[in-house]
């Protein structure tokens, strides 16, 4: 999703440090590089993703974020991305915890379970709902820990975790996020893309 | 089959034709003896182009030569790495100008325990010096000098040619673009020092070998030394590889013998890659590399460890292990992306799932020649652009 590309360029500060936790094929390294001259990382499970990010050049190390945070030392980073995988693991508040410990700061996107569409299919069909951000069926989900906007809101304070800026994603819109918009936003963005620490 | 002696006699007439510089400079061993006015035998394939930055230096393992890639011209067999390195392929000498010389303490040309000692001009026999990785690297980079070669697009190196290149980075942190250390360990284990014991104890276990000193008499303790092949031989492949290659096939036969002749293929198998190493190795060059290996650990040499030794690294690194290597684990190949990631430098790492153990490197393994290539075309790109600014 290019909207969401752009969204987390423009959180990230011109020549900082980001590693990239799930970097898929590193479209968005890549990105962050060319727009904003970022020194990138990546850390990516699959081997053919890899090897597409070796190929472009992409700094990318092989291995699983549920098991393999550790290697990196303490704020090591300036900001660590995480685009739309805290819901597919085991342990997410484990993994979140890593984060906040390698980055100054973290940004979190999620797949946002409270947007209308989502809760019609529940709500009135009685079914699973796939969508275009939620694109699988219960049987082949990735998504183990379903959440959302309003879930991570309150999750960030009960752990007293600092948000430092929530922004929403729908269509084509972005907008910022807070306590006095969160009811409505949580029902009309997609996406959900948190700067905390 | 030709006499040992003739043999020596055949190797050594085409010795003369390999490439060699003399090293003039004392090199200060780490044992604390010197040696100086040595040589250093070599190879390139391709050619280094006019900005002079598509130099690609690899270095062997433990029983490999400077002949990556053709033909090898003293033993008539196809080069080491004939699978990564040549016109098209991963390393392409199309393209890329590949090095690699013979390590000290070898027996391909570079000074090693068969040369003959100036002091009483007798082979060296036990009286060569104890040499180290580090000594090995150490007389390779004034091979880059004598090339006229500041810096390297990339240097590569599986197993102990591994080692030798943490080593290179560690002690020549702006001499290479970039780095591949594959299937190697920032320090041998004691598995590993366990595995090198066997094959020194089979090769001083042959009374041919007579505390080395066989060189002077023309011959080679060759079943000592290829028992220590043998141990080799079954530390590269994996359990399970080895079950799919061989199972419990019989060798020729229909039914069990009832003797010790090699009934099993496997059995076969190792005689056969034992008895022929002897022809192109010397058993003493076997005890003093091993040595080298089994003295390395990086961290030992800094204080601070790893992570220290890997300090100011400017070099991208792309560190490849393979799933099933027992030898040099993804575990001990972790370490090192992990002490590097910690200090700071460029790192890439890459595990490839493979049932052929630690032999992978050198097979034709697609998912990790598709890598290797990926990343130096990539850092060819890359070093390019950046000599240009």
């Amino acid at each position: 999703m290019k909207k969401e590309f752009k969204v987390i360029a423009d959180l990230l500060p011109n020549n900082s440090r980001v590693l990239d936790v799930g970097c898929g094929d590193g479209s968005l390294m890549n990105f962050l590089k060319e727009e904003k001259n970022i020194e990138v990382r990546g850390l990516e499970l699959n081997q053919e993703n890899v090897q597409k990010c070796i190929n472009k050049g992409l700094p990318v190390i092989q291995g699983n974020a549920e098991t393999e945070l550790h290697q990196f030392p303490n704020q090591s980073f300036d900001y660590v991305v995480l685009s739309q995988t805290l819901q597919a693991f085991y342990e997410p508040e484990k993994v979140l915890k890593n984060l906040l410990r390698i980055g100054k700061a973290v940004i979190v996107s999620i797949p946002n379970f409270g947007y209308w569409k989502v809760r019609v299919k529940l709500l009135f069909f009685g079914e699973m709902p796939v969508t275009k951000t939620l694109p699988n069926t219960w049987y082949n989900t990735p998504n183990l820990h379903m959440c959302t906007i309003k879930d991570l809101f309150n999750f960030c304070d009960e752990k007293n975790i600092n948000i430092k800026k929530v922004v929403g994603v729908s269509e084509d819109k972005t907008s910022l996020i807070k306590k006095s918009n969160l009811e409505i936003k949580n029902l009309f963005s997609k996406l959900g893309i948190f700067l905390i620490g | 089959m030709p006499s040992l002696a003739g043999l020596f006699f055949w190797m050594n007439r085409k010795f003369e034709n390999i490439n060699k510089i003399t090293i003039n400079k004392p090199l200060k061993l780490d044992c604390g003896k010197t040696v100086k006015n040595f040589p250093l035998a070599y190879e390139t394939y391709g050619k280094l182009n006019e900005n002079k930055d598509n130099a690609i230096l690899v270095f062997h393992a433990l029983t490999g030569d400077q002949f990556v890639t053709g033909t090898n011209p003293v033993t008539n067999k196809d080069g080491w790495w004939v699978t990564a390195v040549g016109p098209g392929k991963a390393i392409d000498t199309d393209k890329y100008f590949v090095i690699c010389a013979n390590v000290i303490g070898g027996c391909m040309g570079s000074l090693g325990p068969k040369d003959t000692n100036p002091e009483n001009n007798q082979p060296y026999g036990l009286d060569f010096p104890v040499i180290t990785i580090k000594d090995m690297v150490k007389a390779q980079e004034s091979l880059l000098e004598h090339l006229g070669i500041k810096k390297l697009l990339c240097a590569t190196g599986g197993s102990m040619g591994g080692m030798q290149l943490l080593q290179f980075c560690a002690t020549f942190p702006d001499k290479a673009f970039s780095a591949v250390p594959i299937a190697c360990s920032s320090s041998h284990s004691a598995q590993n020092i366990a595995l090198n014991e066997l094959a020194r104890q089979a090769i001083m276990a042959d009374p041919v070998w007579d505390n080395g000193k066989y060189v002077s008499k023309n011959v080679q303790p060759k079943n000592g030394l290829a028992v220590a092949r043998m141990v080799g031989h079954i530390s590269y492949l994996s359990e399970k590889g080895m079950q799919e290659k061989f199972g419990r096939k019989l060798q020729e036969k229909a039914d069990y013998e009832f003797s010790f002749n090699a009934d099993f293929q496997v059995e076969s198998y190792l005689r056969h890659q034992g008895y022929a190493f002897v022809e192109r190795f010397d058993a003493n060059s076997i005890l003093y590399i091993t040595r080298a290996m089994d003295y390395f650990d990086l961290s030992k040499q800094f204080k601070g460890g790893l992570v220290e030794a890997f300090k100011n690294q400017n070099t991208k690194f792309l560190v490849i292990s393979f799933s099933s290597d027992w030898l040099y684990t993804t575990k001990e190949n972790k370490d090192i992306v992990i002490a590097l990631n910690a200090s700071g430098a460029d790192v890439s790492y890459s595990e490839i799932v493979t049932d052929k153990g630690h032999d992978s490197f050198l097979l034709n393994e697609p998912e990790f020649l598709k890598t290797l290539k990926g990343f130096i075309d990539s850092m060819y790109e890359k070093f390019k652009n950046e000599k240009r600014i």
